[in-house]
């Protein structure tokens, strides 16, 4: 299925935000996940599914000033 | 000077420097520079992962006493700053935000139209509102009719150590203000924050000066001495100043009653 992942598209068999999380190799601790302009968190990551055209923003706090 | 707090939205510091978390060599210089400097609020930035980068998480370098003030950088509308808001606000970062929206690459200078519309948005929804602004008192009233919680004005363009390039504007923002006044960006060393503080700010936020210089947690104390400094002698309300007083000298010493003849 196509998705919108952090602003491009992008094709992926992973069902939900955990999957897809692990399929990016992602350090799950500082991740901030926006899905479809709603912030999941993290514990809710394996009930949410992944479908055909959502929008996924994975996001994380860096330094700023 | 115990009691002499500031007060930002339903939260009071003693500290009147704010800090922010860019551009330091190791993250790990972070703490240190808090615990030198006594800031008690600092700036965190939102950004999309980069695969295969470092994507150490910046809160994990933050103490837990010290407030977080996420800012809304990257943001070139009123829309995507309240985006970014929400999502920090949801992420567990708190009520404080710093709305920073900017279309100006060239000097990084903010956008307070769309500033102004974020403000009224979030404002609304609880959210404690500090916004970065050109010094502007009519955008400084309008903030206040909007529910922000402070003004920050900027001193000099962001990581220009240029200092108080905006003095005058700022001077009367100060003059008319009801809400804090925090000098945010371009000061680039102790005694601009000083002077920003003597002319009656209520805080400054220094972020590029105290994280590059060699010893970060030296510059940081360095610069909360100096807010001090300033804070007192605003407070201690010094005598009028060169620009109000007539040309030459004025003896401190009698001038009678000499040993001589």
């Amino acid at each position: 299925m196509k998705i919108t992942l952090n602003g491009s598209a992008v094709e992926t068999d992973q069902a939900d935000l955990s999957a897809l999380v692990r399929a990016q190799g992602l350090d799950p601790s500082s991740l901030v996940i926006e899905h479809n302009f709603d912030v999941i968190k993290q514990e809710k990551w394996p009930q949410t599914p992944v479908r055909e055209g959502d929008t996924v923003e994975l996001l994380n706090f860096v330094g700023g000033g | 000077m115990m009691d002499d707090m500031l007060t930002l939205g339903p939260k009071t510091f003693s500290s009147r420097l704010l800090t922010g978390t860019g551009k330091f060599a190791s993250k790990t210089l972070i703490a240190p520079m808090l615990e030198a400097s006594g800031s008690q609020m600092i700036t965190v930035a939102l950004r999309r992962v980069d695969p295969g980068a470092d994507n150490e998480n910046i809160l994990s370098y933050i103490p837990d006493s010290v407030t977080l003030l996420p800012n809304t950088s990257g943001a070139r509308t009123a829309e995507e700053a309240v985006r970014i808001a929400r999502i920090s606000r949801e992420a567990g970062c708190g009520e404080f935000i710093k709305i920073e929206v900017i279309t100006d690459m060239q000097y990084l200078l903010p956008e307070n139209y769309e500033t102004l519309k974020a403000v009224e948005i979030l404002a609304k929804e609880g959210f404690v509102v500090l916004p970065y602004v050109m010094p502007d008192i009519n955008i400084s009233r309008r903030l206040q009719d909007a529910g922000a919680a402070a003004v920050m004005p900027l001193g000099a363009p962001i990581g220009s150590n240029r200092g108080l390039e905006m003095k005058a504007m700022i001077q009367r923002i100060i003059d008319t203000s009801r809400l804090p006044v925090i000098v945010d960006a371009g000061i680039g060393k102790p005694s601009q924050a000083a002077e920003a503080m003597e002319m009656g700010a209520d805080a400054v936020l220094v972020n590029t000066a105290i994280a590059t210089a060699l010893d970060p947690a030296m510059a940081g104390s360095a610069f909360a001495k100096a807010v001090e400094a300033g804070r007192m002698a605003r407070m201690a309300g010094l005598a009028g100043q060169a620009e109000d007083r007539p040309a030459g000298a004025s003896a401190s010493s009698p001038l009678t009653g000499f040993l001589r003849e």
